[in-house]
């Protein structure tokens, strides 16, 4: 590790010389670049291209009150080593502007409008900047995340100015949808421009569930924190709440017990079954395969009442905890655990078989909502659905945590189709790889305690934490405060990444055919709005 | 076609009794929470440590004491952790909804019996006899984290719940609806179109608020983004706490508010 991060900081210190600053973080995986405006386009294109590493993240921070101005991290993983770039860049209060990176790095796109949203900051340069979060529903000059703003703010309510892009011609005609939907599925709204029955274009606004959480998080104590990051989705509540407590134990230099990190993994690992064999059944509900719907959620029921019975609660709330697990796992639970997964893996297995010999739901999810590997990677996207489009991507493989590298697994690696039927096959592949990292934890699981006791909080320090959540890869980023407080917590979902690249699966399917895809995604609202 | 039906009737019925049966919690289950006033020594701890702030001290008659609110508390347990005294108790009772707010308080002092009498006097006002058989229900997300979606979604499209063997049937759309289920703080952006649609469905009608973040804001409560309860937008009926409440204590909610519980 030390070896690798050594040869990106020469390779960086010999291309760009004088242009950048590099430090190394007090994390063995990080390298913090700083750099100028001049500079940023030239270095983050370098990083991605020639150090093949993606834009996972980019954060925006009101840093006035530590050093005068604002500034922006943008985030790169590598794809082949466990190392993140960390490039950032001041940003004036007079000149509250930064070049954007989009029309190179197509990723960037959502994150500089949020940031512009949120701060204030102009992206120059950027294609479509356009309000994102705050459907323009604002007073002006209204940064929610700017540190002069307060969170109790009354803000009288406004109309939103959400700006649509509209399809003409012979024949076409609109069909709005959302945010209230007919279904019971988190608010979105959706607008396709179609010609009789195939649409020919998406326009999507989301950003309806925005709550405020990452402000929130600024306000409440590091303890109190964990149970919001727990709420920040209902069906990721673990990865996200793993998420948190890593950034803390990170930034504390607390090292977890081994016990602890295998029964983390334990629970990472159920929470991806349930959702992944809710997900099988919800793809035969978009189909309109009842028989297969209503299987995989008596499934999934039987998992969420196992996690019940784990830890009280059957989203996997309040079981992991900073500094380790709540709960342990004797030896009546893991029987029980054990001989449930035996027969959920029987059941999914016949329920798997009905699905890939029914033919007339194959047709359905065979070549619908193709996602190509350029677009995807181009565009950034992770987890299942870049899994199904020929991308070897997954963090528990590459940055490994929680007992991951204790392990063994396989991803799926062999589908480059995209489609809806790929992304069902991927889910029906990590059910199985799921329970055998299950059945291997309870083999490996060493005896000891699941907690240790947390110190104080060092303030302004920063870590990056990640997790591989059931729709793919959440990055956190954290920057300490004193007194045991956050100065900024800043998500990024997988859903956040993913949504882009929806309105891409669109155009050709027929309108029926979008809730389906949207269920082959299965991106989560809250996750990307916050 | 035979495996069909083999799976199928190899499964069998699979749908529970809930509430014919009693459906007992987990043992790890974080419901109702009761306060031992006896013990109970001020010390303030269970106020700090709430993420909520679920937890507020009352003045009565020169006597203070502690009180819980169920609608804001998103049961995490931390209370009865950090309580030295064992004056703070949760119980695997899940059976939480309730038509006044008022009833979701916990005060310390007060035994549970005294406020389920007050409930049964309350239901007595028979305000929805109308909707006595069936109940057509449209669910709103107004900016919930989508655990309580989900929970929904288990009662209507799981087998295991089966939520219409009650006469109640979620429907596509406002217009269809005599009830709204409503979840979320709600948010900022979805407040417009929660009232939009309060007023798209048809007299008479009732609203559920479902969830702690709908009953009271819950973690999301005091934002710039959220109001602190969708009662600060519409009218509401019924008050379901849980984060999220289980499909059993959505049933009970669903019972209660059609005033089918005898209690």
């Amino acid at each position: 590790m030390e070896n690798h991060r050594q040869l990106c900081i020469t390779e960086l210190t010999n291309q760009f010389k004088d242009t950048v600053i590099i430090t190394k973080s007090f994390l063995e995986n990080e390298i913090y670049i700083s750099t100028k405006k001049e500079n940023l386009l030239d270095v983050c294109v370098y990083i991605r291209g020639t150090l093949h590493a993606s834009l996972s993240s980019m954060i925006g921070n009101d840093e006035r009150s530590l050093n005068g101005n604002f500034r922006i991290y943008y985030v790169f993983s590598m794809l082949r080593a466990d190392m993140f770039l960390i490039v950032h860049i001041p940003v004036s209060e007079d000149h509250p502007e930064f070049p954007s990176i989009t029309t190179k790095i197509p990723a960037a796109h959502w994150y500089e409008r949020e940031i512009k949203d949120m701060f204030g900051l102009e992206p120059v340069g950027h294609p479509d900047p356009s309000t994102l979060v705050l459907h323009g529903n604002m007073p002006d000059k209204t940064y929610p995340l700017r540190k002069d703003f307060d969170i109790n703010t009354h803000i009288p309510l406004q109309e939103s100015k959400l700006p649509f892009f509209k399809v003409e011609g012979e024949g076409v005609f609109e069909i709005p949808v959302g945010p209230i939907h007919a279904g019971i599925i988190e608010p979105g709204h959706f607008r396709f421009s179609a010609v009789g029955d195939s649409i020919y274009y998406l326009d999507a606004k989301l950003f309806y569930t925005h709550k405020g959480t990452e402000k929130l998080f600024e306000t409440m104590p590091y303890t109190k924190g964990l149970f919001l990051a727990e709420r920040i989705c209902g069906v990721c509540a673990a990865s996200h709440a793993t998420g948190y407590c890593q950034a803390i134990e990170k930034v504390a230099g607390v090292e977890i017990p081994p016990r602890a990190k295998f029964i983390r993994t334990i629970i990472l690992e159920l929470e991806r079954l349930y959702n992944h064999i809710g997900d099988v059944g919800n793809i035969c509900t978009g189909a309109a395969f009842l028989l297969g719907s209503a299987h995989g959620f008596r499934i999934r029921e039987r998992i969420q009442q196992l996690n019940e019975t784990i830890c009280g609660n059957r989203y996997l709330r309040g079981m992991v905890t900073i500094g380790g697990v709540r709960f342990d796992i004797d030896d009546d639970l893991k029987k029980h655990i054990l001989t449930t997964l035996s027969h959920v893996k029987k059941d999914f297995k016949e329920l798997v078989n009905i699905i890939i010999n029914s033919s007339s739901l194959l047709d359905r999810l065979e070549t619908t909502g193709r996602l190509s590997t350029e677009i995807a990677k181009e565009l950034g996207v992770v987890g299942v659905a870049a899994r199904a489009s020929g991308i070897a991507t997954d963090t528990r493989l590459i940055h490994p945590y929680a007992a991951y590298n204790e392990v063994d697994f396989d991803i799926s690696i062999f589908y480059y189709e995209g489609d809806v039927f790929a992304r069902t096959k991927v889910r029906i592949d990590e059910v199985y790889q799921s329970m055998y990292i299950i059945e291997q934890c309870f083999d490996k699981i060493p005896e000891g305690p699941i907690k240790t006791s947390m110190k104080e909080l060092p303030p302004y320090k920063q870590a990056l934490s990640y997790v591989e959540s059931p729709r793919g890869e959440n990055i956190y980023w954290i920057m300490t405060a004193p007194n045991n407080m956050l100065y900024r917590y800043k998500i990024r979902s997988p859903s956040f990444c993913n949504w882009p690249s929806i309105p891409y699966t669109i155009p050709g399917n027929i309108v029926p055919d979008f809730p389906l895809i949207n269920k082959s995604f299965e991106l989560c609202y809250s996750c990307t709005d916050l | 076609m035979f495996t069909k039906f083999q799976k199928s009737f190899q499964t069998g019925v699979v749908t529970s009794h809930y509430p014919k049966e009693k459906d007992y919690a987990p043992l790890r289950f974080r419901g109702r929470i009761e306060i031992d006033n006896e013990r109970c020594k001020q010390c303030n701890v269970c106020v700090e440590v709430c993420p909520t702030n679920a937890y507020t001290w009352i003045e009565d008659k020169g006597k203070r004491s502690l009180q819980l609110d169920h609608a804001k508390c998103v049961f995490c347990g931390m209370c009865e952790d950090a309580c030295s005294y064992r004056a703070i108790r949760i119980t695997n009772d899940f059976e939480l909804a309730a038509i006044h707010k008022d009833d979701l308080l916990v005060k310390a002092g007060l035994d549970k019996t005294a406020s389920v009498e007050e409930l049964g006097l309350k239901l007595r006002e028979k305000i929805f006899s109308v909707f006595r058989r069936s109940l057509h229900v449209r669910e709103v997300d107004a900016g919930s984290c989508n655990g309580c979606e989900w929970e929904v979604v288990a009662l209507y499209n799981s087998p295991v719940h089966d939520l219409q063997r009650f006469g109640i049937d979620i429907v596509s759309s406002p217009r269809h609806a005599d009830c709204l289920l409503v979840t979320g703080p709600p948010t900022r952006n979805l407040e417009t179109a929660l009232i939009k649609t309060y007023h798209s469905t048809p007299e008479p009608k009732m609203v559920i608020a479902l969830g702690a973040c709908a009953c009271s804001g819950g973690i999301f409560s005091n934002c710039y983004a959220t109001k602190n309860g969708i009662d600060n937008v519409v009218p509401v009926d019924v008050y379901i706490p849980g984060c999220p409440p289980r499909p059993q204590a959505i049933i009970y909610g669903f019972l209660l508010a059609l005033e089918r519980i005898d209690k």
